[in-house]
């Protein structure tokens, strides 16, 4: 598979035009926004959190395939995690795509390894070889993070 | 009497764009993979081996800081300096040397005249006019010294093609119009703003008139004495010259009325606790150790450009870059779902355009594939791209070193975009 369409693969190009979970979300009691300056990608997350546990996450913005496909697919990823786990996967996304490490829930004994939302992440570790990419994949993770912790101010990448 | 007969138009010699690609050791055949069309020269231009060398010539047998040294090699540097400054003089049409001023690109020659020229004539209520093309460099250093006098910055509007609404900017020149500020070429446009006209229409109510010069230079000379303006401000490394190095002409009064806008060495007379005498024009306006090397560099582009434009070749590859930015434009505007953004009648070198289902970052990463550079963004231009209704856009930008061969990769690459996105 040719770098082009390892970044570009089937499930990011279908998220990125039919994104999931797009619009207002009903019942919202933690938002926070994202903004990449450089390139003019913005975005607004929120999430309904319930005893420690993310119920549901809804985004809406604009932006490139990368970083909407991303958002949807994160917005299933985390849906139903309890917080601790949520902020986790963050930390597992960010090495997928800046670092080495293979595909989140990938040979984990007991772990993740069946959650078909996580295992679809997998999807974007053709952005570490796009580093200047890596933002894009990256800003709904560090806006959901800002929201987890119910920081106020806008999330940017720069 | 009789009528003059009628001359043959000389045809437009060919032009060796081959030839041309040789002078640039990044285009060297096999060193990238697939073959480098650049196109993102409007961002920053490629170097030719003539400025390579001259920097590398400078730092090897001539250094030294210029204007202290009693040694042979310090009159070597300064030699070099002051003749680079002549050099950039005429590639602007600078009637004296002595009005040039070296600073470090165009952002930091149009900071210099908003706080030293400007800023001690600005009141509460003035007025400063620029256009919704500009550069964030000719927008952002007005309003900061707008911001501390309580004056207002004022944009001239632009049609939808556009092209800038010349009666419009002319009724936007009132009593309280301290400033014109214009871009030459928009950079994320390439519109040609008539900046001749605009210099014409403020110098009537006896407003002083900026331009940026950024855009316009790599295409050829300026004459800054017949477009009337007041400042005209460039950048080095978009003519084909060094990054860090760019230069200011202004008219002479005007730089001996302005104080200084940095203190330091090397831009005074004398220095005493109780006060200072500072130097006049232009030392006056370069305090520090200047870029010395990015001065040669910069006088070796210009003598580069003008060996060019001396064996004809230059009016030639103006002419062969037109026809690039008219090929390229029409084979975009043919793909379905790609729209061209920036139709102004008048246009050089940029080629800004949008893809159906297709963010113009991603344009960029396919393109790339392709080996094609190009600019994706707002271009510094966000006021430009609110007013057009757009996020950003995807802009290919050419200068003379580019070829049929760039133009085909940029087709086959946005019709590869569309096949990926366009779905």
């Amino acid at each position: 598979m040719s770098a082009l369409s390892e970044l570009y693969q089937e499930v990011i190009l279908d998220h990125s035009q039919r994104p999931r979970n797009f619009g207002p979300l009903a019942g919202a009691n933690r938002s926070a926004r994202g903004d990449n300056p450089l390139c003019g990608d913005k975005l607004e997350l929120a999430l309904s959190v319930r005893d420690g546990v993310v119920e549901r996450a809804g985004f809406e913005g604009s932006g490139c395939a990368i970083s909407v496909a991303s958002a949807s697919l994160m917005t299933e990823a985390v849906a139903g995690r309890p917080v601790a786990e949520a902020e986790a996967l963050f930390e597992r996304f960010h090495r997928l795509v800046a670092g080495d490490e293979d595909a989140p829930g990938a040979g984990e004994e007991g772990g993740d390894g069946d959650d078909p939302a996580v295992a679809k992440l997998a999807v974007f570790g053709g952005v570490r070889r796009y580093p200047i990419r890596v933002k894009c994949a990256t800003l709904p993770w560090h806006t959901l993070r800002a929201a987890l912790r119910g920081a106020d101010e806008e999330v940017t990448t720069e | 009497m009789a009528q003059p007969l009628p001359r043959p138009v000389p045809a437009a010699p060919a032009f060796d764009v081959a030839g041309v690609r040789r002078d640039f050791p990044v285009f060297t055949p096999g060193l990238y993979e697939p073959r480098l069309a650049y196109l993102d020269s409007a961002a920053s231009a490629q170097k030719p081996r003539a400025v390579i060398d001259a920097v590398s010539d400078f730092y090897s047998v001539s250094y030294s800081n210029v204007h202290r040294g009693i040694h042979p090699i310090a009159a070597r540097a300064d030699a070099a300096y002051e003749g680079a400054r002549a050099t950039v003089g005429r590639w602007l049409g600078a009637p004296r040397p002595r009005d040039v001023v070296f600073v470090r690109g165009t952002t930091e020659a149009i900071n210099l005249v908003a706080r030293s020229f400007l800023r001690p004539r600005l009141s509460e209520g003035d007025e400063v006019l620029v256009t919704e093309l500009e550069h964030h460099a000719n927008v952002v250093p007005w309003q900061i010294v707008c911001a501390e006098a309580g004056a207002r910055l004022v944009a001239a509007p632009i049609d939808d093609r556009g092209a800038l609404l010349v009666d419009e900017l002319a009724r936007r020149i009132g009593p309280r119009t301290k400033m014109v500020a214009v871009a030459h070429v928009s950079n994320a446009l390439g519109t040609v703003v008539p900046v001749a006209e605009v210099c014409r229409l403020a110098g009537e109510r006896g407003v002083p008139v900026l331009v940026d010069g950024a855009q316009a230079v790599p295409h050829g000379p300026v004459d800054v004495a017949a477009l009337g303006c007041d400042f005209y401000a460039i950048s080095g490394h978009k003519m084909f010259g060094p990054t860090g190095i760019g230069a200011l002409w202004a008219r002479g009064d005007h730089l001996a009325a302005m104080p200084p806008f940095q203190g330091g060495g090397g831009m005074i007379r004398s220095v005493a606790f109780a006060g200072t005498e500072y130097a006049p024009p232009p030392a006056r306006f370069e305090a520090g150790t200047p870029h010395v090397a990015g001065a040669v560099g910069l006088a070796a582009a210009v003598e580069y450009l003008e060996a060019l434009d001396a064996g004809g070749a230059m009016a030639a590859a103006a002419a062969h870059e037109e026809g690039l930015l008219a090929e390229a434009t029409a084979r975009l505007a043919e793909i379905p779902g790609v729209h061209v953004v920036g139709t102004a009648p008048e246009k050089l070198g940029v080629l800004s355009f949008v893809v159906d289902g297709a963010h113009p970052h991603d344009v960029g990463t396919v393109l790339a594939s392709e080996g094609v550079a190009v600019r994706a963004g707002h271009h510094c231009a966000q006021p430009l791209m609110d007013r057009l209704g757009l996020a950003a856009t995807t802009r290919a930008s050419f200068a003379f070193y580019n070829d049929r061969e760039d133009v085909d990769a940029l087709v086959r690459g946005v019709v590869r975009a569309r096949e990926i996105f366009g779905r």
